[in-house]
């Protein structure tokens, strides 16, 4: 049954959770960013937009924030608000990364 | 005489490549179990057949165009919690295999290339599907947690159970046929006992009994089932006879009262997630704006680990220079936590697990 394994398939678009950083502005414009290229641009602004929305709804709820932590079940995203931007890290949570 | 093929498992199997769909459904035949094989070209398709009909078993390539196989998996842990999941790959990375058991994936193969590497993929499949029940216990198919309690008793057996759902995990000290302890994350005895019953679904394991654990319990198992029971279905019984509408509601003012008494809480919101549902709040003047929010901020970071590939979303903390807050889903509702501002992140985020298995309880 070697057969199954003689035409293995190329490349395909298989990501890597991503592990770095980056830095928006108040208007969501990424103005920094340590994340590796392959890294969706943009995912990066959708992450952008959900964290200055949750802050600025935050503060509108009477509960001003100056740190978010989202657990996913194999990445963690932290930001720290800036300002009205925020800087964004995104740690992947694998049983290869450390925990927390 | 020829069994009944409706009765027969069905198996949806996806790779982008034909060929290797052809030869794998020709494998999976060989079964003993004489599955029902379907097979999809790509992710999407097989999340549409899964929407029109059930299955027992997804088997999933990772790399495929598009979507690939771990955003699959990600999507479908999520909509189908029960359904058993397979990555058949080639992709030898530990990250990929790792991730793939973070998101929830019940085995992580590399795709067979002799005769005893299909023969010991297909025998893994056959026990997974063996192990197949809508409500039950993992290990033990179609018996409840309550049924399997009993028989550990009956048979006079010493041993503890560890049980998890999800991110609940509970533990039952048997000895000699009689509970004798049980605790679940900060609760114990009979508390945690019951809390633990009312558990659906999940997985256990049985390991060394403990005969040196002190005995917190001290009512017979019998007594101890039957009341548990009772409590359970008049818990079940009561919304419907009263046709009244699903939680939050349902979570009464007892558990809030209870949530809002943990260490460094300051307030407890339970919230239906769906737009303008119910709430229910402890500690707050005005609930309604941050209800709004917890429930925005829940709908905001859930799509989001579809496209991430990151698995479920399983926890928010909020750190705020006058508070701070942790939310959490759990079925259709969320928990908002308000911790006091100078709690770590940490903290926030152990507490907030811990009131969520005492809500769940």
């Amino acid at each position: 049954m070697g057969l199954l394994n003689l035409f293995p398939k190329a490349p395909g678009n298989l990501t890597r959770l991503p592990s770095g950083c980056f830095t928006v502005d108040r208007t969501g414009e990424v103005v920094a960013s340590t994340l590796p290229q392959s890294f969706s641009a943009e995912l990066v602004g959708e992450i952008a937009t959900q964290v200055l929305a949750t802050f600025r709804d935050a503060q509108a709820a009477h509960l001003p924030l100056t740190e978010l932590v989202v657990r996913y079940a194999s990445l963690k995203i932290t930001a720290r608000e800036l300002r009205g931007g925020a800087i964004v890290f995104l740690t992947p949570q694998t049983l290869a990364h450390t925990q927390n | 005489m020829q069994p009944n093929p409706s009765d027969n498992p069905k198996i949806l199997l996806v790779d982008d490549d034909q060929d290797l769909l052809d030869v794998y459904k020709q494998i999976l035949a060989q079964m003993p179990s004489k599955p029902e094989v379907f097979t999809a070209a790509n992710g999407a398709r097989a999340v549409a057949m899964l929407e029109e009909q059930s299955f027992s078993m997804l088997i999933c390539d990772l790399r495929m165009p598009k979507m690939d196989g771990l955003q699959v998996l990600s999507i479908v842990r999520r909509k189908h919690p029960q359904l058993r999941t397979v990555v058949l790959t080639s992709v030898i990375d530990e990250e990929f295999r790792s991730r793939a058991y973070s998101i929830g994936v019940d085995l992580f193969w590399f795709k067979p290339g002799t005769d005893r590497e299909i023969h010991l993929f297909l025998e893994c499949l056959e026990s997974l599907l063996g192990r197949e029940d809508q409500i039950g216990f993992r290990g033990v198919q179609n018996k409840s947690l309550v049924d399997i309690i009993q028989l550990e008793c009956i048979s006079q057996n010493s041993l503890v159970l560890r049980i998890t759902n999800g991110p609940l995990v509970g533990k039952i000290w048997i000895q000699d046929g009689e509970v004798i302890d049980a605790t679940a994350e900060d609760l114990s005895g009979e508390v945690a006992f019951k809390g633990i019953l009312t558990w659906k679904t999940g997985s256990f394991e049985s390991l060394p009994a403990e005969p040196e654990h002190p005995r917190n319990i001290q009512k017979s198992y019998n007594a101890l089932l039957l009341e548990t029971v009772q409590a359970i279905d008049e818990s079940q019984w009561q919304p419907q006879a009263t046709d009244a509408a699903p939680a939050p509601a349902n979570a009464g003012a007892l558990p809030l009262m209870l949530l809002s008494r943990f260490e460094g809480a300051e307030f407890a919101l339970i919230v239906d997630s769906t737009p303008a549902g119910p709430f229910e709040a402890r500690g707050l003047e005005n609930p309604e704006a941050l209800a709004n929010w917890a429930r925005q901020t829940m709908q905001r970071f859930t799509p989001l680990a579809d496209a991430l590939r990151a698995g479920n979303l399983e926890q928010i903390e909020c750190l705020g220079p006058q508070r701070s807050a942790g939310l959490a889903a759990l079925g259709a509702n969320i928990l908002c936590m308000g911790w006091r501002h100078d709690l770590t992140v940490d903290e926030i985020n152990d507490r907030t697990r811990k009131a969520l298995i005492q809500w769940a309880s």
